[in-house]
C-alpha cells in the first residue's frame, strides 16, 4: 500500500543521502538556537517531498529551507516573524500545522462535533430512563452463591 | 496459455458474482432456499475462479513471463523468488486482484457458514456479490493484470531494492486480509438493515469476522510501521502520511466496532450505532483503497491527468458506502434500542470509548481530506501534518486510556465506580510510581512524557488487575483460582492481552518520542561520537561490489557506558547505477527494549583533507514496546477468536482466513450473569 509513498520518498532519499537536519557542517554554534530552530523545522513542510518536514527530508530544497532559517534564527527574529517570512514566500501550504481559520475550522469542530453530540445522547439517555435495581436482597445474594456453587463449572465466571 | 486460462477465469468470476447477486436476491425474495443456496454456490465457485487467476498471476510472475504487462513493468529475472511472488502483488493491478481474492474469499467463507439465518445470509450473500461485481468488474474492465504485451521485452524493469524486504513482502496480504474483513461485516450489516433486524444474536454473528478482520489489519499496520522504521534510515515509525492515515482510520473504526458490537451482543443496546461502525469500517477500508490507488494522493493533478481509474474507484466507494449510508438512514430509525442503563455502567464506559475512538478517527479522516477539498474548491493549498495529528488525536486518545481499565470493572446497566476505582488502587499506584520515577530519573525532564508513561503502566496494570479480580487472585483459595483461571473464557483472555498491548504501545510511543537522541558527525577513520553515552567509533570503510551495485560499508565499534562492547555497526550504502538511486542499508543495535540506529552517509572532505564520513545516529529507547504492543493487541484478537463460543458463526475450514476458520463444537450454555458482569470481549 505504501509502495508509490515510498517509492517517492526513496527518490528524494537518492538526492543526498546524509544531509539530515542535524549535519555537523550545517548546525548553529549556539545550542539554544540550533534547538529553536530544530523546533521549527518540525512544523515546515519540505516543498517537494510527500508529507515530510524539512527537519527529516535529505532533499536539496529543505536543506535550503533549514539553512534560511538558521539564518533568520541567528538574525535574531522570533518564531512568529519566521512563520509569517516563510508563509509569504512559499504560502499556508508551507507550514504543517494549519492556521487557525474559518476554511480550516472543521478540523477543531469536526471532531468537537462528535463528542458533543455524544455527550449529548448519553445524557438525553440516561434521563429517560430509570434502570431495574442493581443490588440484590440478602436473600437473592444467598441464592446466587446456591446456584454459582452448583453450577461451577469450566465457562461460569 | 495460463495466462488466458487465467484471464478466463477472471472473467467467469464476474459472471459468477453476477449470478450470486441475482441468485441470492431471488431467493430471498421468493423464499426459496434452492435458489438462496445457488447464490452461495456462485459465492464459493467465484472465489475459485479467482484463485485460479491469482494462481496464474503468480505463475507469471515466478516464471518471468515478460508477455505480460504486468510482469513485465514490475519484475525482473535477477529478483529471489519471494520477491518476484511478492511482486505479484506489488503493482496497481495485482494489489486489486488480491484485493478480490480476499473479497471473494471472504464471501465463500460467509456463503459457508451454517448459523445464519435464512434472509439474513440471503441477504448478505447478495450484498457481498454485489461488492464482488463492483471490483471483480473494475479489474476486468480498468486494472487488468494479465494483460498481454504484443511485443514482449527481454528483461522487465523493475527491481526497487528497496522495496525487496520479507516485512514488505507481507505487508500488504495482511493489510487487505484486514481491509476487505470488514466486507462481512458491511455486508452483514446492510443485510441486517434490510431484514430490519439488528439484535444480539446478529452482534455475535459479526464478531469473528470483526476480530479477525481487525486483528489482520492490526498486523499488516505493524509490519508497514516496521519496515519504514528499518528500511528507510529516518528513525521514525508513524509519519502521519496520508497512506498510513488510510489504513489506520478502518482500524479505529474497526476498534469502535469491537466495543460496541460487545454491548449490542450482550444488552442489545446501540443497534443502530454498531450497524453504522460496520458499514464505516468497510467504507474506510475501500475510501484506503482509492485514496491509495487514485493518484490523488501524489497530487491533484496526477489524478487530473489520468482520472479513469480514480473515478471509476471513486465510483464504486460511492455505489457501496453511499447505498448502504442510505440504506441506514431509511432503516436505522426503526431498530429499537430499548436497554436501559444509566451513564455510568458498563455500556456507558463502551459508549465512551467509541465516542472517544469515532471522533478520533474523524481527526484522522478530516485531516487527511481536507488538504485535498480545499485544493479542489478553492484551489488553496495547505497542510495538514503531524503537529496537528499529535496534538488533536493524542487529545482524544489520553482520556480513553485514562478510562480504559475502569470500564470492564463496572457493571452492565448501573455501575459502581467508586468500587470500580477501589479495586484499581495497586494500578494507580504503578502508574502514579511510573509517572514519578520517569519524571525523576529521566533527563531530560519531561512532564508529558512522564504522564504518557504512567498512562501505558495505569493501562497495563489496570487490565491485569482486572484479570486478576476475575479470577480472585489474593482472594479465594489458589485451587479455586487455577480452577477459574482455566475455566476463563478465551474472550477475557483475549481482552486483557489487548488492553496490556495498547498500554506497551503508549509505553513505548511516550518515551520514545521523547528521549529518543541524535547524534551526526563526519568521521575519519578511528574518530568517535558519542550518542546517549554510547561510543561510536569509525574503524573501517570498505567497498562493496554486487552485481548491480556499487556501495560502501562501514563497520562501525559501539561500545557502552561501561567500555563493554556493545556491537559491529554495519550500515552501508549502495549505489544502483541503472536506476540512479542510493539506498542506505540501516545498522541496528538491539537491547532488550532500545535500538541503536546507525546509518551511514555521503563521504566529504575533513578539516585535515582527510576523507571523512557522514554517520548519524538514533538512539530510540523502548522502541521494542511499539512494535510489540500493537501485535499482542492482535494476538489477544486471534486468541478471543479461538473462543469456543464463537463457533456460532462458522462451521467449516475455509482457506484464505485461518483466523475465522473454528471446527463446529456445542454452544455451551451462557453463564448466569454475575454482579460483576463479564468483561466486553466476551
Amino acid at each position: 500500500m505504501r509502495t508509490l509513498r515510498r517509492l517517492g520518498l526513496a527518490a528524494s532519499l537518492a538526492v543526498l543521502l546524509g544531509a539530515a537536519a542535524a549535519d555537523p557542517a550545517d548546525r548553529l554554534a549556539d545550542p539554544a538556537k540550533e534547538a529553536r530552530a530544530r523546533a521549527l523545522f518540525t512544523d515546515v513542510r519540505c516543498l517537494v517531498c510527500q508529507s515530510q518536514s524539512i527537519d527529516e527530508s535529505d532533499a536539496p530544497l529543505a536543506r535550503d529551507l533549514r539553512q534560511l532559517i538558521r539564518q533568520q534564527v541567528t538574525d535574531g527574529r522570533s518564531d512568529g516573524e519566521i512563520r509569517s517570512f516563510l508563509v509569504s514566500r512559499y504560502g499556508q501550504f508551507v507550514l504543517l500545522t494549519p492556521k487557525a481559520s474559518l476554511g480550516n475550522a472543521i478540523l477543531w469542530v469536526g471532531p468537537l462535533l462528535i463528542l458533543i453530540a455524544g455527550a449529548a445522547a448519553l445524557i438525553v439517555r440516561g434521563r429517560g430512563q430509570t434502570p431495574p435495581p442493581t443490588s440484590l436482597t440478602v436473600e437473592e445474594e444467598a441464592e446466587l452463591e446456591n446456584l454459582s456453587a452448583k453450577l461451577s463449572g469450566p465457562g461460569t465466571s | 496459455m495460463i495466462d488466458e486460462l487465467g484471464q478466463f477465469a477472471l472473467i467467469l468470476a464476474l459472471c459468477l458474482s453476477l449470478a450470486q447477486v441475482a441468485l441470492s436476491v431471488a431467493g430471498r425474495l421468493r423464499r426459496d432456499a434452492a435458489l438462496a443456496g445457488a447464490g452461495e454456490g456462485a459465492a464459493m465457485a467465484t472465489f475459485v475462479a479467482i484463485v485460479i487467476g491469482f494462481a496464474a498471476l503468480i505463475h507469471a510472475f515466478v516464471t518471468s513471463d515478460f508477455s505480460v504487462l504486468n510482469v513485465a513493468a514490475n519484475s525482473h529475472t535477477a529478483k529471489p523468488l519471494i520477491y518476484k511472488i511478492a511482486g505479484a502483488w506489488g503493482s496497481h493491478e495485482g494489489s486489486i486482484l488480491l484485493w478480490c481474492l480476499m473479497l471473494t474469499g471472504y464471501g465463500a467463507a460467509m456463503a459457508m457458514s451454517r448459523r445464519l439465518p435464512f434472509g439474513l445470509k440471503a441477504s448478505a450473500v447478495a450484498t457481498q456479490g454485489v461488492l464482488g461485481v463492483l471490483f471483480i468488474g473494475y479489474m476486468v474492465f480498468a486494472s487488468n493484470p494479465l494483460t498481454r504485451l504484443a511485443v514482449p521485452p527481454v528483461q522487465g524493469d523493475s527491481l526497487n531494492p528497496l522495496l525487496q524486504d520479507p516485512a514488505l513482502a507481507g505487508h500488504p496480504p495482511f493489510l487487505y486480509a484486514g481491509y476487505v474483513g470488514f466486507s462481512v461485516v458491511f455486508s452483514l450489516s446492510v443485510a441486517a438493515l434490510i431484514e430490519g433486524r439488528v439484535e444480539p444474536a446478529w452482534a455475535r454473528w459479526i464478531r469473528p469476522w470483526t476480530l479477525a478482520a481487525w486483528s489482520l489489519l492490526t498486523i499488516g499496520i505493524t509490519l508497514g510501521s516496521y519496515w519504514a522504521y528499518y528500511e528507510l534510515g529516518w528513525g521514525g515509525w508513524w509519519a502521519w502520511d496520508p497512506v498510513e492515515n488510510a489504513s489506520f482510520m478502518p482500524w479505529l473504526l474497526g476498534t469502535a466496532l469491537l466495543h460496541s458490537a460487545a454491548v449490542t451482543e450482550k444488552r442489545g443496546a446501540y443497534p443502530s450505532w454498531t450497524a453504522l461502525m460496520g458499514i464505516g469500517a468497510f467504507a474506510l477500508s475501500m475510501m484506503g483503497a482509492f485514496l491509495v490507488r487514485s493518484g490523488v494522493l501524489t497530487s491533484v493533478h496526477a489524478f487530473a491527468i489520468d482520472p479513469k481509474r480514480g473515478v471509476l474507484l471513486l465510483g464504486i466507494l460511492g455505489v457501496a458506502a453511499g447505498g448502504a449510508l442510505a440504506l441506514y438512514a431509511w432503516r436505522a430509525p426503526a431498530l429499537r434500542d430499548e436497554a436501559a442503563f444509566t451513564p455510568v455502567s458498563r455500556e456507558g464506559a463502551l459508549f465512551l470509548n467509541n465516542i472517544l475512538l469515532a471522533a478520533a478517527t474523524a481527526v484522522v479522516l478530516i485531516g487527511t481530506l481536507l488538504p485535498l477539498i480545499r485544493s479542489a474548491i478553492d484551489g488553496t493549498p495547505i497542510s495538514v501534518g503531524a503537529p496537528y495529528f499529535n496534538l488533536t488525536f493524542g487529545a482524544l486518545i489520553a482520556p480513553l486510556l485514562l478510562a480504559l481499565p475502569a470500564g470492564p470493572l463496572l457493571a452492565w446497566k448501573r455501575g459502581d465506580l467508586a468500587g470500580a476505582l477501589r479495586r484499581l488502587w495497586l494500578a494507580g499506584l504503578v502508574a502514579a510510581a511510573a509517572a514519578l520515577a520517569t519524571f525523576g530519573l529521566v533527563t531530560p525532564r519531561s512532564l508529558l512524557a512522564a504522564c504518557g508513561v504512567a498512562l501505558g503502566a495505569w493501562v497495563i496494570a489496570g487490565a491485569l488487575a482486572e484479570a486478576a479480580e476475575r479470577v480472585r487472585a489474593f482472594r479465594a483459595p489458589w485451587a479455586e483460582v487455577g480452577r477459574r483461571t482455566l475455566g476463563l473464557p478465551r474472550g477475557a483472555w483475549g481482552m486483557t492481552l489487548a488492553h496490556v498491548g495498547i498500554g506497551v504501545f503508549a509505553l513505548g510511543a511516550s518515551f520514545e518520542t521523547a528521549w529518543r537522541a541524535e547524534g551526526a558527525e563526519a568521521l575519519r577513520l578511528g574518530q568517535s561520537m558519542h550518542v546517549a553515552g554510547y561510543e561510536l567509533r569509525l574503524d573501517q570503510i570498505g567497498q562493496e561490489f554486487g552485481p548491480n551495485y556499487v556501495g560502501e560499508r562501514a563497520l562501525i565499534r559501539v561500545t557502552g557506558v561501561d567500555g563493554r562492547l556493545l556491537c559491529i555497526a554495519a550500515p552501508d550504502r549502495k549505489l544502483y547505477a541503472a536506476r540512479a538511486q542510493t539506498i542506505s542499508g540501516v545498522a541496528i543495535c538491539p537491547t532488550a527494549l532500545d535500538d541503536l540506529y546507525v546509518v551511514v552517509g555521503d563521504k566529504r572532505v575533513g578539516a585535515d583533507g582527510a576523507p571523512a564520513w557522514l554517520i548519524r545516529s538514533y538512539w530510540n529507547p523502548w522502541v521494542r514496546f511499539i512494535f510489540a504492543g500493537p501485535l499482542l493487541m492482535a494476538l489477544g484478537g486471534l486468541v478471543s477468536l479461538s473462543d469456543r463460543r464463537l463457533r456460532f458463526a462458522v462451521t467449516r475450514r475455509v482457506r484464505v482466513q485461518p483466523a475465522a476458520e473454528p471446527a463446529p463444537g456445542p454452544e455451551p450454555a451462557p453463564a448466569p450473569a454475575p454482579a460483576p458482569a463479564p468483561g466486553p470481549a466476551e
